[in-house]
């Protein structure tokens, strides 16, 4: 049994609209895939938006701190070779010019947010990820032209195989395959 | 709805961002086909054999110029800024629209963005990169043009932060970093539609590396939109301050015809005229030779007509307020120098930029004109042309006329000005040919979404 368990990973249904994607995902609350961002998917899969969800998306409050870490840091950067590192008199204006700093402060932070929303976003996301068991079915290339799927994971400990297929096909989930893992 | 003229074929036709017919696998195929599945025409081989030439024109000039120093330009005291600063300016500039259409746009929500927006991005990437060269190689001793950078060296010297010319620098790589990294999180669902598609083994091994193991999840989804809208949020105000910075450049220095308010918000607008312009000319002949008629319509092309005609207005208001200003604050270097660009020795740069960006584009007024292709097509190249002629006015008749006649000179541009400038149109030109069989010019996943909403439009 635990032979089986360390190679199955889910069991994977297709669906062939947004629509019916939509539906299925709302019954199942696992985890679905889209050729594009279907309105509505986040939601049925059990991800909440706005604020109540930030839980489920820390991208906003990362790329906030990105900002405040590269605004706070560019300002007080030039303060420090300006004032202390590199003084210098020009036209006899003060050491912490501060309204000369700003340019380069909001370019920072710019930088600072972009960088972290990015790679935020792939890091919680855990890509890069050269290898993935639903790779190994291969009407799975179709995730990323035409079709829909949503795949039950086999990590719970309450998964059953022969329930979980008949339950995706139940719902009008269309060549119910399990994905198991070759290693 | 109103009936009659509202409704009939002919607007119909012009609204149009997608033709009908098209379904998620079709427009797959038609983008990705391209790329993956279209034999190398002899079109494309002549075009990026031509613009590679060019390129090593480029390489060969600034070989040149590592060689003898800068002398062999035209610059001299006091034109220390020649065509190196004309020409980073206007680079830069081209890519304003690029970020205008893939970051505004988006956040506006303006549906016709979807398929022109990888391709501008992309415009905004390559002029960046020739723009960049030029502070690179202008500076007398190009080997240290990495004192630029705020650097803990041993000498214990950093960069004056109260200069523009360092703020240029944090604005200008600031807005390359981001600008890629915009292009790359838009790019990461289509590579991952090609590593799907490809069948030859290097393919798939490229665009899967590319890809990351990028799979639609909709968790993934989640986080990627999201992302995606803080970046356009960011990119947006990021846009405006490039040019803006650009223009401190000028505006901060006290040379007449410099020291002006209005300089950074008429950058900006002269900036995004000229890169829609730059779109424009790149549209026109990438949707004829890969038959992407039905995805970059006519309400693509006269959608950029019309934000051409705006902000040629904003620029002409510029130039007129320049000139009143000028006039009316009774500063009488200011005033000479207007005086000496309607009657001066570049008069004729000053008049043929009153021209190709004044006169010509109130043509675009008329819809048949902006419905022509042609006309819109020899359009963009006028006001690239005019776009550069105003640079050209700005650094160079300034810099030859400031305030003393014996601080006068002239300024005449050598075959090695040319030849840089004309070297990085080539290397512009042939990073376009290598996009356009390398990536998907067009996004395919929001061109499924669009395929979505119009179906659901129609239901």
């Amino acid at each position: 049994m635990s032979e089986t368990r360390q190679t199955l990973y889910g069991v994977l249904g297709e669906f062939d609209s947004p629509k019916t994607l939509i539906a299925a995902a709302n019954k199942v609350r696992e985890d679905a895939f889209a050729p594009f961002p279907v309105p509505g998917l986040s939601e049925a899969c059990g991800l909440h938006l706005g604020l109540k969800g930030w839980k489920h998306n820390l991208v906003p409050l990362l790329t906030l701190l990105g900002g405040l870490g590269g605004g706070l840091g560019g300002f007080f950067f030039q303060y420090w070779v300006n004032v202390y590192s590199y003084p210098q008199n020009i036209a006899g204006r003060p050491l912490n010019s501060w309204p000369a700093f700003i340019p380069v402060t909001f370019e920072l932070t710019v930088l600072g947010a972009s960088t972290v929303a990015v790679l935020g976003m792939l890091a919680l996301n855990k890509l890069p990820q050269p290898h993935c068991p639903l790779f190994t079915v291969p009407r799975f290339k179709r995730a990323t032209n035409d079709a829909f799927f949503v795949c039950i994971e086999a990590g719970d400990k309450k998964f059953d195989l022969a329930g979980a297929t008949k339950f995706l096909e139940s719902i009008g989930g269309k060549f119910v395959t399990e994905v198991r893992d070759e290693d | 709805m109103s009936e009659g003229p509202v409704n009939s074929p002919e607007i119909r036709r012009l609204a149009r961002v997608l033709e009908p017919g098209y379904s998620y696998a079709s427009v797959t195929d038609k983008i990705s086909s391209i790329v993956l599945t279209r034999p190398v025409s002899m079109g494309w081989l002549a075009g990026f054999s031509i613009s590679f030439v060019i390129v090593m024109v480029l390489l060969g000039s600034i070989a040149w110029l590592f060689i003898k120093g800068v002398g062999i330009w035209g610059i001299n005291i006091p034109i220390g800024w020649g065509f190196a600063i004309v020409n980073f300016v206007w680079w830069i500039g081209i890519g304003h629209a690029g970020t205008l259409i893939s970051a505004i746009l988006f956040l506006l929500n303006q549906q016709w963005r979807t398929s022109i927006n990888r391709f501008a991005e992309a415009m905004t990437l390559f002029a960046v990169a020739c723009a960049a060269v030029f502070p690179g190689i202008h500076v007398g001793r190009p080997w240290m043009a990495f004192y630029m950078f705020p650097y803990p060296s041993t000498m214990g010297i950093w960069p004056q932060f109260r200069s523009p010319l360092i703020w240029d620098v944090f604005a200008v790589s600031t807005y390359g970093t981001v600008s890629a990294l915009f292009w790359f999180v838009g790019l990461i669902p289509d590579l991952a539609t090609l590593r799907d598609r490809a069948t030859n083994k290097p393919a798939q091994i490229i665009y899967g590396m590319l890809a990351m193991g990028w799979r639609g999840s909709a968790r993934h989804w989640h986080r990627y939109q999201s992302a995606y809208l803080l970046l356009a949020g960011l990119a947006t105000p990021l846009v405006l301050s490039v040019h803006t910075v650009v223009s401190f450049d000028f505006a901060v220095g006290i040379v007449p015809g410099w020291h002006t308010t209005i300089f950074p918000p008429y950058f900006v607008a002269g900036a995004i005229y000229s890169g829609f312009a730059m779109v424009l000319t790149i549209a026109i002949p990438l949707r004829k030779a890969y038959g992407l008629q039905d995805f970059i319509t006519m309400r693509h092309l006269e959608n950029m007509a019309k934000v051409m005609l705006a902000t040629g207005l904003i620029v002409a208001y510029g130039y007129f307020m320049e000139f009143f200003l000028a006039r009316y604050s009774g500063n009488k270097f200011d005033m000479f120098l207007a005086d000496q660009r309607l009657h001066g020795p570049y008069s004729h740069y000053y008049f043929a930029l009153i021209l190709c960006n004044i006169l010509t584009p109130q043509l675009l007024w008329i819809q048949k004109v902006r419905t022509n292709i042609a006309a819109l097509f020899v359009m963009s190249l006028v006001i690239n042309t005019g776009m550069w002629l105003e640079r050209f006015v700005i650094v160079v008749i300034s810099l030859t006329r400031d305030f003393v006649p014996g601080a006068w000179g002239r300024y005449q541009a050598t075959f090695w000005d040319y030849s840089t400038f004309i070297g990085t149109i080539g290397l512009f030109v042939s990073l376009l040919f290598l996009f356009v069989r390398g990536l998907p010019a067009i996004s395919i996943a929001e061109m499924r979404e669009l395929v979505a909403h119009t179906s659901e439009e129609h239901e």
